[in-house]
Parts: C-alpha cells; sequence; structure tokens
C-alpha cells in the first residue's frame, strides 16, 4: 500500500456559546507520527479531533495539511480516516461494504475495490468475515472493521477518537498492540485521543495532555512520564502523592531542596523552582521503597492507615506525623496500624512550582 | 397460571375485535332476501356507482399517504438534531391530533372555504378568480393531511433521531456529502420505519369518512367506501349489505399492508437493530 504520508499544521479555537471548549490550541503533527491527545473527559481532545475531521467548525484558527489550508473544506474532502469510540458501523451493511463505504464513493473499479477490501480485511484478521454484519461481530472485531473501513481509503491523516475505551481490559491490550502494528507498517500519521495513560504512552511518539482545552505539556511519553512539567500532569500522569514543601535550597546541577514540616526532601526540578518559595513534591506510589531507617534526607515515616491487595503488590494509605496521606506502593504485605519508614530516591521525587489553583 | 394474565386482554379482543368481525362477515353472507350467499359482495362490486366508491377512495387515500409521508420524512430530517423553538413548534404540528376530525374539518371550511381567509388573501394578493378548495377532492385532501401528518411525523421523528448521530459523521469523513449520506446512511436505517408509518396512514386515510362528508363532496367526488357503508347501513337499512362492503374495505387496507410490508421484508435494515431509544 502506498503510504500517506501528511504533516497537519493546526491552531484552533471553539466555544459553545460562551463556554471556551478549546482555546488556541496549537500543534505541528509530523509525517508519520502517532501523536496522542490526553486529558480527562471534558479537556476539549475529542474536540480537537471533531474540527480536524471537519465534523465541528472552529471559532477561530486554521488547519493545514502539507501545504494546504483544510480548515473551510466539508469533511468528505479532507480525505481523512476516523475510528470512533462507538465504531459507527452501518449496522444495514456486511463487513464487505461497510470497508468498501469509502472506496465506492470514490467511484474505484470494481475489481479494485474487492481487492483492496480483501487485502485490508487480511491485515485486520478478518478474513472469512466479509459476509457478516456488525451485529454478529464481537466488540474487538468490530473495532477491526472500523480500522480496516477508515484505512482503506488510504487516509493521509488517521483520527482515532477512545478507540479502545468500549473493549474489555484484555481485549483492550490485544487492540493496542494491534493499532501500534498496523501505525508501524503502514507509516501513518495519526492522532489518537484518550484519556488512558496507558494506551498514550504505549503507543504514541509524542503526547499532548490537555487541560481546559489548553494543552499543559507536550513532549515524548518518557517526558510526560518522568519529567512532568506542572502539578496537572504529575497528578494526571501518576504522581499520586503532592506534599507541599518549601524549597530551601536549588543546586546548579538542578537539584532541589526542599522541607516541609518534620521532613527534608531532594529532589529534581522540571521548571524554574525560587529559593524561599512554596512548592509541591511529586512522588509516584511505586517509588517509595520500604526501609529500616527511621529518620533522613527523604525518609518518610507514619502509621500504615489502610491497605489494599492488589495481586503482586499492597496499596498503601500512610498518615505522617504532619497528617498528610502518602500513598506507597510495597511488595510485603504491611498490617494496618503499623508504623513503617519509606524511603524515595531523590531522581524520583520531581519538585514542582505550586499553582494557584488546587490540582482537581 | 401465567395463561390467566393473558385473559383480560383475550376476552377484550375478542368482544371488541373478533366477535365483530365475525359477526359483519356472517351479516355479510346472509343477504336481506334470505339464504346463505356472495349475492351482497356481487352486488357490490357490480354496481359501477358502488364499485366506484373503491377507485375514488383508493384516489384520495393512495396520493395522499405518499404526500404525508414523504413531507413528515423531510421535516422530522431536518428536525433531527433539534432546532429553534421545537417545542412550540412540535405543539402546533401535534395540536391537530388533540382537535378531532370535525373541528379540523371546520376549521378548514372556514379558512379554505370560498369566502375564507385564504381565498380572501389571494383576492388581495391579486388572484382574480380563487380556486374551489373545500366541498370536493381538494378539501377532503387536505383535511386528511391535517389530521394525519402530527402522527407520521411524530414517528418518523422517534425514528430518524434514534439513529447513531455517529453514523452519519463516520459517512461524511468516508467522502459522502449530504446526499449520500441520507441514500446510502439513513434512508437504508430508517426505511423499514417509513414502510411502518406509510401502513399506518394508509389504513387510516382508507377509512376516511367524517372529512369526506364534512369537507368533501359526499353525493359525487368523494364519495367513499366508508359513505358507502354508511349510507347501506342507515338509508337502506341493509346491514348485511353494509357489513360486506365494510368487509370489501377491509380486505383493501389489509392488501395494502400486505404490500407495504412484503416490501419492508426485503429492506436491508428489517430485523437490524439500528434505532435508539428516540430523540435524545
Amino acid at each position: 500500500m502506498a503510504a500517506a504520508v501528511g504533516s497537519l499544521r493546526f491552531r484552533l479555537t471553539k466555544r459553545f456559546g460562551t463556554k471556551t471548549v478549546l482555546d488556541d490550541f496549537a500543534l505541528e503533527v509530523r509525517g508519520r507520527e502517532l501523536i496522542t491527545l490526553l486529558g480527562p473527559s471534558g479537556c476539549g481532545k475529542s474536540t480537537a479531533l471533531n474540527l480536524l475531521a471537519g465534523l465541528l467548525e472552529p471559532t477561530a484558527g486554521e488547519i493545514w495539511l502539507d501545504e494546504t489550508r483544510i480548515d473551510a473544506l466539508p469533511p468528505e474532502r479532507r480525505g481523512f480516516g476516523m475510528v470512533f469510540q462507538n465504531y459507527a458501523l452501518f449496522p444495514h451493511l456486511t463487513v464487505r461494504d461497510n470497508v468498501a463505504f469509502g472506496l465506492e464513493l470514490r467511484r474505484r473499479p470494481r475489481a479494485e475495490i474487492g481487492e483492496r477490501v480483501g487485502r485490508m480485511l487480511d491485515l485486520v484478521q478478518l478474513g472469512g468475515f466479509e459476509s457478516r454484519f456488525p451485529s454478529q461481530l464481537s466488540g474487538g472485531q468490530q473495532q477491526r472493521v472500523a480500522i480496516a473501513r477508515a484505512l482503506v481509503i488510504e487516509p493521509r491523516v488517521l483520527l482515532l477518537d477512545e478507540p479502545l475505551s468500549n473493549l474489555d481490559a484484555k481485549l483492550r491490550l490485544e487492540m493496542r498492540a494491534e493499532i501500534k502494528r498496523l501505525h508501524a507498517d503502514l507509516g501513518l500519521t495519526a492522532i489518537y485521543v484518550t484519556h488512558d495513560q496507558a494506551e498514550a504512552l504505549s503507543l504514541s511518539d509524542r503526547v499532548v495532555v490537555l487541560r481546559d482545552g489548553r494543552a499543559m505539556q507536550t513532549g515524548t511519553p518518557a517526558d510526560i512520564h518522568d519529567r512532568p512539567g506542572n502539578l496537572f500532569v504529575a497528578d494526571f500522569m501518576g504522581y499520586r502523592n503532592l506534599l507541599p514543601v518549601t524549597v530551601t535550597a536549588v543546586e546548579p546541577d538542578g537539584r532541589v531542596l526542599a522541607e516541609a514540616a518534620g521532613l527534608t526532601l531532594h529532589g529534581r526540578a522540571t521548571g524554574p523552582l525560587a529559593v524561599g518559595r512554596s512548592a509541591v513534591a511529586a512522588v509516584r506510589p511505586e517509588d517509595l521503597v520500604a526501609t529500616d531507617e527511621p529518620a533522613g534526607v527523604n525518609i518518610l515515616r507514619g502509621c500504615v492507615r489502610l491497605t489494599e491487595y492488589l495481586g503482586r503488590e499492597h496499596d498503601l494509605e500512610v498518615a505522617l506525623a504532619s497528617g498528610l496521606i502518602l500513598r506507597a506502593r510495597v511488595a510485603t504485605p504491611v498490617g494496618v496500624g503499623a508504623t513503617v519508614s519509606l524511603r524515595v530516591a531523590p531522581e524520583r521525587v520531581v519538585m514542582l512550582a505550586a499553582e494557584d489553583s488546587a490540582p482537581p | 397460571m401465567k395463561a390467566l394474565f393473558v385473559l383480560p386482554s383475550v376476552i377484550y379482543l375478542l368482544i371488541m375485535f373478533v366477535y365483530p368481525f365475525g359477526y359483519g362477515i356472517f351479516a355479510s353472507l346472509h343477504p336481506k332476501s334470505g339464504g346463505f350467499s356472495v349475492a351482497n359482495y356481487a352486488a357490490f362490486l357490480l354496481d359501477p356507482w358502488q364499485a366506484r366508491t373503491l377507485w375514488v377512495t383508493a384516489s384520495i387515500a393512495v396520493p395522499i399517504t405518499v404526500l404525508t409521508v414523504l413531507l413528515a420524512v423531510v421535516v422530522a430530517y431536518t428536525m433531527r438534531r433539534g432546532i429553534r423553538f421545537e417545542r412550540a413548534v412540535t405543539t402546533a404540528l401535534v395540536l391537530p391530533i388533540a382537535l378531532g376530525t370535525v373541528l379540523v374539518a371546520e376549521g378548514i371550511n372556514g379558512f379554505y372555504g370560498p369566502k375564507g381567509w385564504f381565498n380572501q388573501l389571494l383576492l388581495v394578493a391579486g388572484v382574480a378568480e380563487p380556486s374551489r378548495l373545500t366541498h370536493n377532492y381538494t378539501g377532503v385532501m387536505i383535511a386528511l393531511f391535517v389530521q394525519h401528518f402530527p402522527f407520521c411525523f411524530l414517528m418518523l421523528l422517534g425514528y430518524i433521531s434514534g439513529v447513531d448521530p455517529t453514523l452519519e459523521q463516520s459517512a461524511r469523513v468516508l467522502g459522502a456529502r449530504p446526499w449520500a449520506v441520507f441514500r446510502r446512511v439513513l434512508w437504508p436505517l430508517i426505511a423499514p420505519g417509513v414502510a411502518v408509518a406509510f401502513a399506518l396512514v394508509f389504513v387510516m386515510n382508507f377509512g376516511v369518512f367524517p372529512s369526506a362528508v364534512l369537507v368533501g363532496q359526499p353525493a359525487g367526488a368523494t364519495r367513499t367506501v366508508a359513505i358507502a357503508a354508511y349510507q347501506a347501513a342507515f338509508e337502506h337499512y341493509d346491514m348485511p349489505m353494509a357489513s360486506a362492503i365494510a368487509v370489501v374495505m377491509g380486505g383493501c387496507q389489509l392488501a395494502g399492508l400486505a404490500v407495504i410490508l412484503f416490501l419492508r421484508q426485503r429492506m436491508p435494515a428489517t430485523g437490524v437493530a439500528t434505532v435508539g431509544a428516540g430523540k435524545r
């Protein structure tokens, strides 16, 4: 299949009445890149996708595909492929006719349509299902048809709107790998919308974290995961412990020393921090390790209030002397009421500027 | 035990439907002249003045059903995602159902009659000889449209707005212009529903009686089957004959239903779960 390369540049604002859903959101998607728009519901990620597809009209802004401005084109003339959360298969058409739909509209010769549909169904491992109707397929199979239908027209850009969120956990992992494989094989430019951070990390070349219609951080999955630029991204990416601290020193190598009631924490900054200012130390539960030392730098000691068995590990809710609640994930079981010491490596503590508004 | 719960509805059906229907057929086969014969049917179908009522009824019922359903599809389609002042518009459209046939007929006589507002307006607009719109074929067509459009519209709005909007969106993205979306996606999905609406409106139109009398020309152009049956029963006091006419009328309605349901069976989306719970 001739690989379709499209680079996409856009800057978009969308208001519904007085509510701003997308606030001057700008992005450049390189050819063959898979970029994820990640954020909680209501952050504007699906709106962005619908604007790109032409299903909504932007309040302001422009969209450029390679060297052509396309924001005035109706959806049918953009040449995009789109995969919907609920699959949106045509229930009155067979699998074959669903996949052939876009090619028929393009008036391709019958023989070519048959050949391309067959090849695409083989690619998504649905050979032999041509005559079935969507209602006769499982959720995973329906999603494969939806992907085949979007890909068979060789779209310049593929848009995916939470394509895995209606699938059960096991199938979701399988389809995630499948999408990754298809993207690698076909060399597509793709924009993937999800609220699932694991999906975003595993699939993407780059991730954009959105909040209230604005990009909070754009970067590689490792950037977003290890170096969150602000409290919102840290919170969203699983830094469940956000400890208020005061910065005591910022060293030239980026190390930050901070203190809170009874605590001394060393960490690293992802942005500028000033000595004497309040900050937040972000720590993932899984980066806390049980230790014997009762006190010291980066040692947190408290009383276990709640434990949750997770199979391989145990989630602990630990009340520190200062009253702060800490969440930790440890390998060995600890009883409720026990006192534990937990240590976190300085490179695992992210020091972030405190925000005026509390994280959601 | 469970069968007992069905009993009330079975009794109701027997008393209110099966018995009168069976009695009608039985009566129609026992002409006034005595004996057991199909003489009533022969008399009705062989008398040109009587048999003509079938043609008259069909020539009213078929075109007005087509027109009503067509317009209802168009209006419901444009309103499928909601419009401004929707509640007011829907109320206005549905009002005729609540008013009843006679009041609507009086209204039509008043508005479209020779001295009615409609003709007055035409006169003001400079139309020298406004056409006659009531007490003829046109009058009945108007009355039937006003009565049955709301019903048909509401039914189709339910079907059309129940179709998942992402189906239209995905068709657009795949390259379909709005008309192609309608023809290839929306129409096939709602066609079984449209067939049901068509069948019901057709049956109601074929049985037209009050409108044919009140705004039609019951002695001539709009002498429908129902009027013929009425005259047999209450002007000639020939119940068996009236029954025979009623049975013929019922047969025509059933034949119409059969044709429509046969066509519906052959539609690709029949039996496919496509339609959700209705509007939003």
